[in-house]
């Protein structure tokens, strides 16, 4: 069929940049890996959220998923660290540039074992960036030993099993106080698209703890990192809508049926509720229900926690605002006036 | 009273000649105590006097019990390194009273509390008894304030033996207690106690005085870390990430509190210095990697044990070609491994920290003004070439009192280095060079161009961070080409570098046969060692070292001298092994001197050092 038509400009955002222009370096991962999904959603979610992509400031350690912050937002800058250690480089840019959007994209491996210190201090102190842990439970680059996340009595490829309990990271990650605490699934697209736009739009750091299958060594019938497994036993505990602060909100809304939750740039995060009763600013609760999901083995995915009001690092230091990198030269100098003083008191 | 008539009043007449503003007072407590107001304030007076000082604390690890001693030199020359020889002894730490007063010199004047009945352990030094315990019931009311005012009594003993001026005292403790009333009132009671005990009491039986002289006018008093901390605010830092490690912290503290007054910005208010303190020294780094790639001048402060952890970062920035600047003020041993006391001791694996190939640019103040001026320079350096930069202080430097000029302002523009801030700038970039490729040699210095995140709105703007693995491009690559390619360029930056590294200082003395090279705070007594020395007939040249990088002086010094030794304050001889490495043939002249005992380097080691290997 031939056409005479020009051919359609693709649609434009706020910011007026189509969804190509949030895109990045072609993957290197294996065929079928979740992380390239995530990738995709985080390209979408940037998009819709008009995020002006030379402010993102893309943050990684090491491990398949540290790889994956190539594979988006090329407009953005990028720093691959050391392994389990992105957190205090993420923490030290958002201090002197409080103006950059942080998104960290981690593993297993990366979060939970080597970089479990980090992790743990970068949520004591609420440095606002998204963080995202794509789980599989299986180191992927080393080629398939047992992560810390990894579910006590899974098997590996070779028939290992894993006799440790597993870190659950969204447990962790409430105990110390992080604001936006989600779980959810490489495969729940639409799911994982709704709670990083959330993530985005929170202040704080926001956590999302995706399982994400590692098509080569922990898809196998035994593990519970799996493709099956995890399509077999998901249970969302809500289905969640993300309104912008720039879009018209509806004030009607059951709630018995929905819980809305308002951010602090004023968009908005309806949760319909497919668990009775579950109030996700509740920290009790959310601990409860994580501890209630890891004893029973089952799958919760959504918006866990959510504490949209708190404190991020950079209000509590004193720092938010005109970045600290623009000021100019010539005031980063006290006066000679301000040394001779010193001077003077030393004598 | 004229001196004259005092000294007939209360000395026995010829013992020996006096000493006059040439000895060190050794005064022994139990740490936690408080001594430290009292001997600052001992030390001040005789600074007022006009009589060049220096005060060292040699401190246990510990916060309270364990023996702690604080030497004050006097030096009519100036000579402000640690002497060997104590001339005055004051003891107050029953524990180590009869130790100490064993390893005086003859001749030495001994200072105690009574009870201890120290006055039998040797006959050839001059005891002084003095009822500490009970002079203090007597003087101080208050029950919880006599443990530290019975320190200020020695104070006053002190004063009265040795001539300190009363007023100079009083000066002093006003400055200590920063004028509170109540504060004064309480120790001048316990000071003029001492001293009017001692006068009715004491009779002068050894040889130490002090006089007057005009040798200190203008000057002031500082710790090391205190002016590398001054030299950090002025050079315009904006980030510090920094992990409490004895002998580093109080650096970190110092400029926390003279940013706080100092670095608001004078149009809006706000802090422009933001200050994290990190779970460790591995984050403490990586967050000045975050803030120096986002474009702030960032730091961090520590000593041996966390420059170790923080060797895989270091390692990235290097690659990466970030700018930081890391202040290691050195000290012994790893976990309990004498970490209250001093050594030059990461100089070689600070020079090659990371894995893989690297060599950083390393300082060496050697003194409290070029902790200053050096600190300055760090932050210069590191923007220049875009990479970690070592600023390698000591113990002895960094928490010791010294006396120096007021440091000059400096006026010096900031050196921000190769970065494109803004879209003109990068524009002008492309069509000069066809595009930005972050690790391009376009200068042929080897140093590339660099961009900051979230300044400029461009697609060309914008590159991938990562460690060795990148082309010029700053994508990623395991081609064997693009990798040598980089390491070349990273050399030939080490070879710019070495045009902008301080230059050692070197003194060039007609027919000298001899030469000592030395660095950092051994500059103090090898100063001291080559006047006596030269006063022993043996004239020697100096070459200071005061970076590495080594530059073309040092080769050309030591070809210039039959025999050269190198000072270390080391047992492996850390600095002599990398000048070996840089010689080649003219390494067979080299000879090693070695301290390594955990107190700071003395003249005597030099010259015995010296003089053992000039006898070979």
């Amino acid at each position: 069929m031939s056409s005479t038509a020009e051919p359609k400009a693709p649609p434009t955002n706020r910011v007026g940049l189509s969804v190509k222009e949030y895109g990045g370096s072609k993957s290197t991962l294996c065929v079928g890996c979740g992380h390239d999904v995530i990738t995709r959603q985080i390209t979408q979610a940037l998009y819709e959220m008009s995020v002006p992509p030379h402010k993102v400031a893309k943050m990684s350690g090491i491990g398949c998923s540290s790889k994956t912050t190539a594979y988006f937002a090329d407009r953005g800058h990028g720093f691959n660290a050391v392994h389990g250690r992105m957190p205090a480089v993420a923490t030290g840019a958002m201090m002197v540039n409080p103006g950059l959007l942080a998104i960290g994209v981690s593993g297993d491996g990366d979060t939970a074992s080597i970089g479990a210190g980090q992790f743990v201090h970068l949520l004591r102190r609420n440095v606002p960036m998204v963080y995202i842990v794509e789980n599989n439970g299986v180191y992927g680059l080393t080629k398939g030993q047992f992560s810390a996340t990894a579910d006590a009595g899974s098997k590996l490829k070779t028939g290992a099993v894993n006799d440790l309990p597993a870190i659950d990271l969204c447990a962790m990650a409430i105990e110390l106080g992080c604001g936006y605490v989600a779980r959810s699934f490489s495969g729940d697209m639409k799911q994982l698209l709704g709670l990083l736009k959330g993530a985005l739009a929170h202040r704080g750091t926001a956590l999302l703890d995706v399982v994400s299958p590692c098509v080569t060594f922990n898809n196998h019938d035994s593990s519970t990192k799996s493709y099956k497994w995890a399509k077999d036993h998901e249970i969302p505990i809500h289905e969640i809508g993300f309104i912008p602060y720039y879009e018209e909100i509806s004030v009607d809304y059951d709630p018995g049926t929905t819980q809305d939750v308002e951010l602090h740039d004023g968009s908005h995060i309806r949760l319909r509720k497919l668990r009775e009763d579950y109030d996700a600013t509740d920290k009790a609760k959310a601990l409860a229900l994580c501890q209630e999901a890891q004893a029973k083995t089952e799958f919760l995915t959504g918006l866990i926690y959510v504490e949209p009001l708190k404190k991020d690092f950079l209000e509590l230091s004193g720092v938010a605002g005109e970045p600290i990198v623009s000021v100019p030269d010539a005031r980063l100098r006290p006066s000679k006036k301000a040394l001779d003083e010193i001077m003077e008191a030393l004598k | 009273m004229s001196s004259a008539v005092l000294e007939e009043k209360r000395s026995e007449p010829g013992i020996r000649p006096p000493v006059l503003n040439d000895f060190s007072i050794h005064v022994a407590t139990a740490n936690g105590s408080g001594s430290q107001s009292s001997n600052s304030i001992l030390m001040r007076a005789i600074f007022q006097m006009g009589i060049p000082v220096s005060g060292k604390n040699l401190f246990p690890s510990n916060i309270q019990g364990l023996p702690t001693w604080f030497t004050i030199r006097a030096s009519k020359e100036g000579f402000i390194a640690r002497r060997r020889d104590v001339g005055v002894l004051i003891c107050m730490n029953p524990e180590t009273a009869h130790e100490d007063v064993r390893t005086v010199a003859p001749g030495a004047a001994v200072i105690y509390e009574e009870s201890l009945k120290l006055d039998t352990l040797r006959d050839d030094v001059v005891f002084y008894p003095v009822p500490f315990q009970k002079l203090v019931l007597e003087l101080v009311t208050d029950g919880k304030l006599r443990r530290l005012a019975i320190n200020m009594i020695y104070v006053g003993v002190a004063a009265w033996l040795l001539d300190v001026d009363m007023a100079e005292i009083e000066k002093a403790v006003a400055k200590q207690f920063k004028s509170k009333a109540a504060a004064v009132d309480i120790n001048m009671k316990a000071i003029r106690g001492g001293h009017d005990w001692a006068a009715k009491n004491l009779t002068k039986r050894d040889p130490f005085r002090l006089e007057r002289m005009n040798a200190t006018a203008g000057k002031i008093i500082i710790e090391g870390n205190a002016a590398s901390a001054i030299g950090c605010m002025m050079a315009g830092v904006q980030f510090l990430a920094w992990y409490p490690i004895t002998p580093s912290s109080s650096l970190a503290e110092s400029l926390i509190d003279y940013a706080a007054k100092h670095r608001l910005d004078p149009e809006t208010g706000k802090p422009t210095f933001a200050v994290v303190q990190a779970e460790d020294e591995l984050a403490a780094l990586g967050m000045v990697l975050g803030a120096g790639w986002a474009g702030a001048r960032a730091m961090t402060t520590t000593s041996g044990p966390g420059i170790s952890l923080m060797s895989e970062f270091t390692g990235l920035g290097y690659y990466a070609e970030v700018p930081a600047v890391i202040v290691d003020v050195q000290r012994v041993g790893p976990s309990t491994g004498l970490p209250t006391r001093t050594m030059q001791g990461d100089i070689t694996s600070t020079y090659y920290l990371g894995h893989g190939d690297a060599k950083h640019i390393l300082l060496l103040p050697a003194s409290v003004e070029e902790c200053y001026t050096m600190s300055m320079d760090a932050f210069d350096l590191a923007e220049r070439f875009q990479t970690p930069v070592f600023l390698m202080s000591d113990l002895d430097l960094g928490m010791n009192n010294w006396m120096a000029d007021p440091f000059p302002f400096s006026d010096r523009p900031l050196d921000r280095g190769k970065v494109l801030k803004t879209k003109e700038e990068l524009e002008a970039h492309v069509a000069k060079f066809r595009e930005f490729a972050r690790y391009r040699d376009v200068d042929g210095d080897g140093i590339p161009y660099r961009t900051l995140p979230g300044f400029i709105d461009s697609l060309a703007a914008t590159y991938f961070t990562r460690g060795s693995g990148h082309n010029e491009r700053a994508q990623y690559t395991e081609r064997p080409d693009d990798y040598k390619n980089n390491m070349d360029r990273l050399a030939r930056k080490l070879e710019t570098a070495k045009k902008h590294v301080p230059r050692p200082v070197v003194a060039k003395v007609p027919g000298a046969k001899v030469g000592v090279i030395a660095y950092g705070s051994s500059d103090f007594a090898v100063e001291e060692a080559r006047v006596i020395l030269g006063r022993k007939g043996l004239q020697t040249g100096y070459l200071r070292l005061r970076a590495l990088p080594f530059t073309p002086e040092t080769a050309e010094f030591v070809k210039a001298h039959d025999r050269v030794y190198v000072i270390d304050q080391n047992r492996d001889g850390q600095m002599y092994d990398l000048l070996r490495l840089e010689l080649n043939a003219d390494a067979s002249k080299l000879s090693s001197i070695r301290h390594y005992d955990g107190f700071p380097l003395d003249a005597e080691t030099v010259i015995e050092g010296i003089e053992a290997g000039e006898k070979r």
